[in-house]
């Protein structure tokens, strides 16, 4: 349309219609259009970002205006702390457990939802509450679920004879238990999100393929393994990627749940930068603990930058 | 599962294949043990998914004595139920008060969202032409950068600001999480918009933006409605932003209010904290059942080529 409207355009047209055709050529309107969005990020989250790098290498505190370059020193702290290795073990073992489970769940869960059966909304209702319902609100419920004393689990160990009457599992008190409820809850809040993408890329998969499938004689499981995953593997891949990053970088659930106790054992980098910058007034040893996600989101946004182009060639 | 696949199998079953008798037994076994089966793993999901909140719910009626007694079945009403804490909750608690601030910060949030939403969204699915493509998708990325790597640096840009302690501190970062995932879902919305509405719309004399106004905008309006409603509930999602920047109870929102400020010293008062969670989760949990299919088609559309 912009060529057709040069060719027509009177040569000597007046400032302010000169002005509003140039609104209409597309070069000059999307950026303009583009450029408040950009900019608000680029002020929100850009230069945050920036600023979370060059405090990590200053000894930025939350109480003094004073911003010196320390080079690697603040790093080496954050490093040196003896908790540091345990705090990094526990994000990739917590993420790592949590995630592979919602693979599996998920995938089984969207085959449910895929089928028709009575009560069907009212599970789809209960599956999606999970990720609904605001993290803070799932975890303190979790909380009172595990509480110490009047945790319903006792109960039902005490039926199964498992603890013995009176007695208490104290699920959030022993470092195993506790970080097993940390990998419960999280599964718990990213399975509904991850089963809405699947059960899409599952509704999306050719009828006739599996149609086809079936006359063949394929049975049941030779269907589901030998066609419906390979198809829903990149879907998998993309709902397992949202769980990861919203598992590996959650300081919410450990905060409530836990408070990264009992000892320290449940603690993730998340939530030890809020403890070590805000609690403990030190900005640039928080911020240090803090990128150390940076590089595995760098990784993630990676694939997922390229799973994106991959799709858009098609 | 198994058992609609064989159903729909038998009825399109073609003619010129007669099935033994032995044959079509099995089939009728197996259907059976498909639909059994898939009964008892939708109930185990519901049972996962759902038992937090059946117990919270439970909880929420619950006297104290009833509640804080334990040796008999935890979920039996060995007292008759009670809304006296679910009342205090509204009566003397600041829970009235935490719900107000997410609605002014819901609402402002997504004002600002969409006042940037939209016009990149439409430049980014129309205008772009081949650097659209990356463009969506990396302030998409942006999305996956995380509120925890960032809010220590944001909450000097705050005091900076002189926003610390206040609701609207929260209302300038949450855009920053809100406007990507609102660019994405649009684009996919604007897509399916085809062009030839608007070239007709300027064939009859429409400016460029006057056609995006006047007639593309109200055809994505079910698509903007999901975008408000999503952007809202995000931001009842947040807590980390909250906890860092706002430290007055006058000025918190559920997330961080709950948590913190119902929990008097170390008293949890666990049938007001269990009300005020399912308070709000039953209405969001409503709100994303009826908007969800919506939501997943934005967001699946947004990076297919239109």
């Amino acid at each position: 349309m912009t060529e057709a409207d040069t060719e027509t355009a009177p040569h000597a047209v007046r400032s302010s219609a000169r002005r509003r055709y140039l609104l209409e050529r597309d070069r000059v309107l999307g950026p303009l259009l583009l450029a408040p969005a950009v900019l608000y990020l680029i002020f929100v989250v850009g230069y945050p970002l920036v600023l979370a790098i060059m405090y990590a290498f200053s000894d930025v505190t939350v109480g003094s205006s004073k911003f010196d370059f320390v080079g690697l020193h603040t790093f080496k702290t954050a490093i040196n702390d003896p908790n540091f290795p345990s705090v990094v073990a526990h994000t990739f073992i917590i993420t790592g457990i949590s995630q592979a489970l919602v693979i599996v769940l998920c995938t089984v869960l969207a085959f449910v939802l895929a089928a028709d059966f009575h009560g069907k909304w009212f599970v789809r209702f209960l599956v999606l509450m999970p990720w609904t319902t605001p993290v803070a609100l799932g975890s303190i419920i979790w909380l009172w679920m595990l509480d110490s004393i009047f945790t319903p689990f006792d109960w039902f160990a005490q039926q199964l004879h498992v603890i013995p009457p009176g007695g208490h599992l104290v699920l959030l008190g022993h470092a195993g238990l506790a970080t097993g409820s940390v990998i419960a809850v999280q599964t718990w809040r990213t399975l509904p999100l991850a089963t809405v993408i699947v059960l899409a890329g599952l509704s999306s998969i050719p009828r006739d393929v599996e149609e086809q499938a079936e006359v063949d004689g394929a049975g049941f499981w030779r269907r589901l393994f030998g066609i419906q995953i390979p198809l829903l593997a990149p879907v998998i891949l993309v709902a397992v990627l949202f769980g990861i990053v919203f598992t590996f970088t959650d300081m919410a659930v450990v905060f409530i749940l836990t408070g990264g106790g009992p000892g320290n054992s449940t603690q993730v980098l998340a939530s030890w930068a809020f403890y070590k910058g805000i609690n403990g007034g030190n900005l640039g040893v928080g911020a240090a603990d803090a990128l150390f996600m940076f590089p595995v989101l760098l990784g993630l946004a990676a694939v997922v930058l390229k799973l994106a182009s991959g799709r858009t060639e098609k | 599962m198994t058992g609609a696949v064989a159903a729909a199998a038998e009825a399109t079953e073609p003619a010129g294949r007669p099935k033994s008798r032995s044959e079509r037994s099995t089939r009728r076994a197996q259907t059976v043990r498909g639909r059994i089966g898939l009964y008892v793993l939708a109930f185990c999901f519901a049972v996962f998914c759902g038992f937090p909140f059946l117990w919270a719910t439970i909880t929420a009626f619950k006297t104290n004595q009833d509640l804080y007694t334990t040796g008999h079945n935890p979920f039996a009403f060995t007292q008759a139920p009670t809304l006296s804490h679910i009342t205090s909750l509204f009566t003397s608690t600041p829970y009235l008060t935490f719900i107000a601030n997410n609605v002014i910060i819901g609402l402002a949030t997504v004002a600002i969202t969409l006042v940037l939403g939209v016009p990149a969204a439409y430049a980014l699915a129309r205008l772009t032409g081949r650097w659209g493509v990356p463009v969506a998708i990396g302030i998409f990325v942006v999305y996956l950068v995380p509120p925890t790597l960032l809010f220590l640096p944001l909450s000097r840009v705050i005091t900076v600001l002189g926003l610390q302690d206040s609701i609207w501190s929260l209302v300038v970062v949450y855009p920053g999480f809100t406007i990507p995932l609102s660019v994405w879902l649009l684009v996919g919305f604007f897509r399916s918009v085809p062009p030839d509405i608007e070239e007709q719309a300027q064939v009859d004399g429409y400016t460029r933006v006057g056609a995006l106004v006047r007639v593309v905008l109200p055809l994505v309006a079910p698509g903007l409605f999901t975008v408000v409603v999503f952007t809202f509930t995000l931001t009842m999602q947040d807590f980390i932003y909250a906890l860092a920047f706002v430290s007055s109870s006058s000025q918190m929102t559920v997330s961080v209010g709950v948590p913190t400020n119902l929990v008097r010293g170390d008293v949890f008062y666990w049938q007001s904290l269990m009300a005020s969670a399912m308070i709000v989760a039953i209405p969001v949990a409503f709100v994303y059942n009826i908007f969800l299919r919506r939501f997943i088609q934005g967001f699946t559309l947004g990076a297919v080529k239109g």
